[in-house]
């Protein structure tokens, strides 16, 4: 969920959605039918296969055409058809580690389809709906249980039986349907917390705050001397959502905000006023250029020591990352988000995307490929496969309580250790509610307002938002 | 076709019965093989531009009358009416802001960066040294595009960047050009005209270029100075120049949408109907219906400039030919 | 990029000739090279960050004078956001798009300036107009479109239009033919009836009539057009932006819209990267000023 930079390119099409070519023929027949329409009318019948990739090179983007090798004996054979949005640095090879490991565990052929995060995801309902690759990586949460109501997905309760006691509860949550049925495999994490530098607290004699009130006097104190208290940017829309979450997990408690999420609850509820409210009190403290930066300008706020906290995802690392300086990247640490003083607070509720594995109903090779998913599936679920894509990309923490802990550094078994205690997770407010909410002229544009002018009336704004959502198209 | 004018036999009384020996005979000297010559050349470029210029649009249309979302086949269900319409003029609330904006795009262009390069074009009407150099220097960023102004003047604009330090604002004091929803379009605005100016400087300073040089030595002969000739005299022959120079100035005002998109996607201050139209229905929010709808009213608002030109162009054609 | 034609005006230009005061010229031109430099300062302030290595920019912030200078961040700029792929992107979109736009204008332009029958007119303000629209209008439709229509595979590697060049050189050609065929049948029209009727005389079929006697004595304007037509296509930023979605197929307008990814902090490589991407539009345009004007201000004048 990193990079958001290109949320409108979609991802190249494998399929055709059935109506829409109908149209399109249609449309070319009333134009006087030129060779274009006679070649589609002549492609009419089958529709395009999907276009597997063994992509050699880690270069991101579109499947080249597939090298398949013969597959070994064993207990299936046969190929599975996967795709799968890790492109970052080091996903691609993570992703071809775990393929080989499962060819030779199961003599399955793996023909990979890996797309670029932002493209897979704005492309998501197109490719899910036509021709998907039988295996997909895929959000949890609402965007999850979306396609499944939807007919996409395949429940995997069966194999989901065996293997769940490998997963923590938050994460058992997370991958359970609107009807209740199983949709996939939690595979990796990263969760959201306030990130600080040591050598920072440690010289200006700063404790990590505990509760609210420690958390503003804390700020306080920063700007006292001189540091910008939280380092924030939002040019990008979606990291303030990141501070909305947690503030309604706290208040509001993990029910509420993922009703509000689903639309069972209103934004117009005095229980979201509370948030904004609350939200209000500590703004002054943010930093103040937050409208035209980007998250990184932020974080490298954060590496100067120019401002004293950050909130945002594990990834943020890379950047500390970046510099190469073993000062720099193991003075980076983090602590979860102060406590409220309400109910809720047992909960240590966090934010922490979870990416699965799931199966496509709609594949082309279903049948042929069911029994290979669930192998494949099932072999994810293990925390050894796991490692190995995390061998390549550590910024994604495994899922499996057997995964093998030992190489992690002291962030990354810090942050296995504040997940773990969580009883409730939540998947970040764009993937936990319906996609055209959530996007620029939606969620992202309402909390920029919010964040322009926090002394508004909050009434009108929320009713605002909950109108907005009201005209949206029914989900069917 | 080329027609062919047959003149009457000799001998022939003019009118009467016979009259119809003088009429123009038209016959063909196109084979047939020049006739599928001419259906193609034409034919095919016309059926592309139907079909994927005018169809798209009319789909817009219809596309703006329902809630489709792509998911799954389009179906009555889908069918809406004008909700999107209500919905979009009534609650949304990026819509108005948008329409503002594209207003102020237009008359920022209009009664500034046009007259602006009208301005220079005259200065430049005349015989000087450097003419050349000036004139070129003002074009310059015509043919950047948008996107790439966008980006260059993001370097100007950065807190720390060259303005701020200029007006002496930096470090707490300074003004966040493109983050401020209340001055960022007006930011954008300077760059978008940065490049207007030097384009209707050219077209201006062509028109110029092409007035007859005896109404301004007529002018000059009846005493009229300056500004007067430039007024009363040329102003009004340019007229086919002007109504291109507000065609070309209004459109431009409705098509903005790559300066803001590459700034930060058209949020925050910085939204437009076309970058509305793009957000909503390209990528996951995938609103077909609703996106179409605001693309109907942009096409609304074009169509009258589209017109306007299209009229007047045409009848000159219409006159001339 | 709107280019919109203007109609015929007639005639020759002649500069003006009258006496001013030395002090006047002398105001003006103090006035107009400060406009110049003033215009050119956005261009030239990048052109200064990007010279600047970013050590020394990080310690002195970015409006100081310079420790050092270097040309190493046009060499990152160019390697590693890999721009040089970008721009074989923009010449496998730009160089075909040029030439079949000018191609199928020239045909259209030559039977509307030659042949008159009804729909003429109609057609060439359906063309025209398709010009002048906002592309954003019709891009959801289109998009469905190319997600839906088939390609060979030789051609799509998911066999749809969608993401392909051929699909962005289409649309470009489709967009960008209105504006030709309207300078150039305009153009066409100037040239003397007689020269094809002697054609016809000599029995030349339409197709050579406009092979060998139109398309030759257009070359001027084609030429014009040609300079002009480069440059829209080579700015286009919107098409490839959304008709396509691996940035590694993007020319390099589109591309832009990647590279603060890459470089997030480094606006030193960042104007560098953006002087790259404006040069070639800005050669081309000191080169060959002459008939970038012309093709803008549709000429009637030959030569």
């Amino acid at each position: 969920m990193a990079e958001r930079d290109d949320p409108i390119s979609p991802d190249p099409q494998r399929g055709l959605p059935v109506l829409s070519r109908r149209d399109v023929l249609k449309g070319l027949a009333l134009a006087g039918g030129v060779a274009a329409g006679g070649a589609i009318l002549a492609a009419c019948g089958g529709g395009s296969t999907p276009s597997p990739s063994a992509a050699a090179s880690p270069s991101p983007g579109a499947s080249a055409p597939a090298s398949q090798a013969a597959s070994a004996s064993p207990s299936l054979g046969g190929t599975l058809h996967i795709g799968s949005y890790h492109t970052d640095p080091g996903e691609p090879e993570g992703q071809k580690a775990v393929d080989a490991a499962y060819t030779q565990a199961t003599g399955v052929t793996v023909a990979e389809n890996i797309v670029d995060h932002s493209t897979f995801q704005n492309q998501i309902s197109n490719y899910l709906g036509a021709q998907p690759d039988t295996a997909y990586t895929w959000f949890s949460g609402f965007r999850m249980r979306f396609f499944a109501d939807k007919g996409f997905t395949v429940p995997i309760d069966d194999l989901w039986a065996t293997v769940k006691d490998n997963f923590s509860e938050g994460f058992q949550q997370a991958v359970v349907g609107n009807d209740g049925k199983v949709y996939g495999i939690p595979v990796d994490y990263y969760p959201w917390a306030v990130f600080y530098r040591k050598s920072v607290f440690a010289d200006k004699g700063y404790t990590v705050p505990a509760t609210w009130d420690d958390l503003k006097t804390l700020c306080q104190n920063m700007q006292t001397d001189g540091l910008t208290p939280i380092a924030f940017a939002d040019q990008e829309g979606w990291p303030a959502m990141g501070t909305f979450d947690i503030i309604n997990l706290r208040l509001n408690g993990y029910d509420f905000h993922v009703g509000l999420m689903a639309g069972d609850e209103k934004w117009t509820d005095p229980k979201v006023t509370a948030v904004f409210q609350k939200w209000a009190e500590i703004l002054p403290y943010h930093a103040k250029d937050y409208a035209g930066k980007k998250w990184t300008d932020a974080a490298t706020t954060l590496l100067n020591k120019t401002s004293g906290m950050f909130l945002l995802g594990l990834f943020m690392s890379s950047v500390f990352q970046a510099t190469n300086n073993p000062d720099d990247i193991n003075d980076l640490d983090f602590f979860p988000y102060p406590t409220f003083g309400t109910q809720y607070d047992a909960e240590a509720a966090l934010d922490a995307p979870i990416d699965t594995w799931q199966i496509a109903a709609h594949s082309p090779n279903l049948d042929a490929e069911t029994d290979a998913a669930k192998a494949y599936l099932e072999f994810w679920s293990k925390g050894s496969t796991q490692g190995i894509f995390f061998q390549h990309q550590p910024g994604f923490i495994p899922t499996a309580k057997d995964a093998d802990t030992s190489s992690y550094s002291a962030l990354q078994k810090k942050a296995v250790e504040v997940v773990g205690n969580a009883k409730r997770i939540t998947q970040f407010l764009d993937r936990d509610t319906r996609s055209d909410f959530a996007g620029p002229q939606g969620m992202q544009g309402f909390l920029q307002t919010f964040l322009a002018n926090p002394s508004q009336d909050l009434t009108s704004f929320q009713q605002t938002i909950q109108s907005f959502w009201d005209q949206l198209p029914p989900l069917t | 076709m080329a027609t062919v004018t047959t003149p009457a036999p000799p001998g022939t009384p003019p009118g009467g019965a016979v009259a119809v020996r003088a009429r123009r005979r038209r016959y063909s000297v196109l084979t047939g093989f020049d006739k599928l010559t001419l259906a193609l050349m034409v034919g095919i470029p016309t059926l592309l531009c139907l079909g994927f210029i005018w169809f798209p649009t009319v789909l817009s249309i219809g596309l703006s009358f329902t809630n489709w979302q792509g998911y799954t086949p389009i179906a009555a269900k889908n069918f809406v009416g004008f909700a999107n319409y209500i919905n979009l003029f009534t609650s949304y609330p990026f819509f108005w802001p948008a329409v503002w904006h594209n207003v102020l795009w237009l008359l920022t262009f209009v009664f500034i960066a046009t007259p602006l390069g009208i301005f220079f074009a005259v200065l430049l009407d005349r015989e000087m040294r450097g003419a050349r150099i000036y004139q070129s220097a003002l074009f310059v960023p015509v043919v950047l595009s948008l996107a790439l102004i966008g980006f260059i003047w993001q370097l100007q604009y950065t807190p720390d960047g060259f303005i701020n330090n200029v007006l002496g604002r930096t470090g707490d004091d300074a003004i966040d050009w493109l983050g401020n929803p209340s001055i960022n379009i007006f930011s954008v605005l300077v760059a978008a005209s940065w490049r207007h100016v030097g384009y209707i400087m050219v077209l201006y300073l062509a028109g110029l270029k092409s007035v007859d040089p005896t109404l301004r030595e007529a002018a000059a002969l009846d005493g009229a100075n300056a500004r007067q000739t430039f007024l009363r005299v040329v102003f009004p022959v340019m007229r086919p120049i002007n109504i291109v120079v507000i065609v070309v100035t209004v459109i431009e005002s409705l098509r903005a949408f790559d300066i803001v998109y590459i700034i930060n996607q058209g949020k925050n201050g910085l939204e437009l109907l076309s970058v509305l139209i793009v957000n909503t229905s390209i990528g996951e929010a995938q609103l077909l219906g609703f996106g179409s709808a605001i693309a109907v009213v942009l096409l609304v608002i074009s169509i009258v400039p589209i017109v306007i030109f299209l009229t007047r162009t045409m009848r000159a054609e219409a006159d001339v030919s | 990029m709107t280019a919109v034609p203007m109609t015929s005006s007639a005639t020759a230009a002649v500069g003006r000739s009258r006496p001013r005061l030395r002090w006047q010229r002398a105001a003006l031109h103090a006035f107009l090279i400060a406009a110049s430099a003033l215009w050119l300062l956005p261009i030239a302030w990048t052109f200064y960050i990007a010279i600047r290595p970013i050590s020394d920019t990080i310690t002195n912030g970015y409006y100081s004078t310079p420790n050092a200078l270097t040309l190493q961040n046009f060499v990152t700029a160019w390697n590693q956001a890999e721009m040089w792929r970008s721009f074989i992107n923009t010449a496998i979109i730009t160089i075909p798009a040029v030439i079949i736009t000018l191609w199928v204008a020239s045909m259209l332009g030559f039977v509307f300036s030659r042949y008159s029958f009804r729909a003429n007119l109609l057609l060439l303000m359906m063309f025209t107009a398709g010009n002048l629209l906002p592309p954003q209008l019709i891009i959801i439709p289109l998009y469905r479109m190319y997600l839906a229509l088939p390609l060979p595979r030789l051609l799509s590697d998911a066999g749809t239009w969608y993401d392909t060049y051929f699909g962005v050189i289409f649309i470009n050609i489709v967009f960008q033919t209105g504006f030709c065929t309207f300078v150039l049948s305009n153009y066409m029209k100037t040239i003397s009836r007689e020269l094809t009727e002697a054609a016809i005389v000599d029995g030349a079929s339409v197709w050579t009539t406009y092979r060998r006697v139109i398309l030759p004595l257009a070359r001027p304007a084609l030429a014009a057009l040609a300079v002009l037509e480069f440059t829209f296509i080579y700015n286009d930023f919107f098409w490839a932006l959304i008709l396509m979605s691996t940035n590694e197929k993007r020319p390099i307008t589109s591309a832009l819209n990647k590279l603060t990814g890459a470089f997030f902090t480094n606006y030193n490589v960042l104007a560098a990267a953006a002087f790259i991407v404006a040069v070639p539009t800005v050669v081309l345009y000191l080169i060959l000023s002459k008939q970038f004007v012309r093709g803008l201000t549709l000429g009637s004048t030959k030569g």
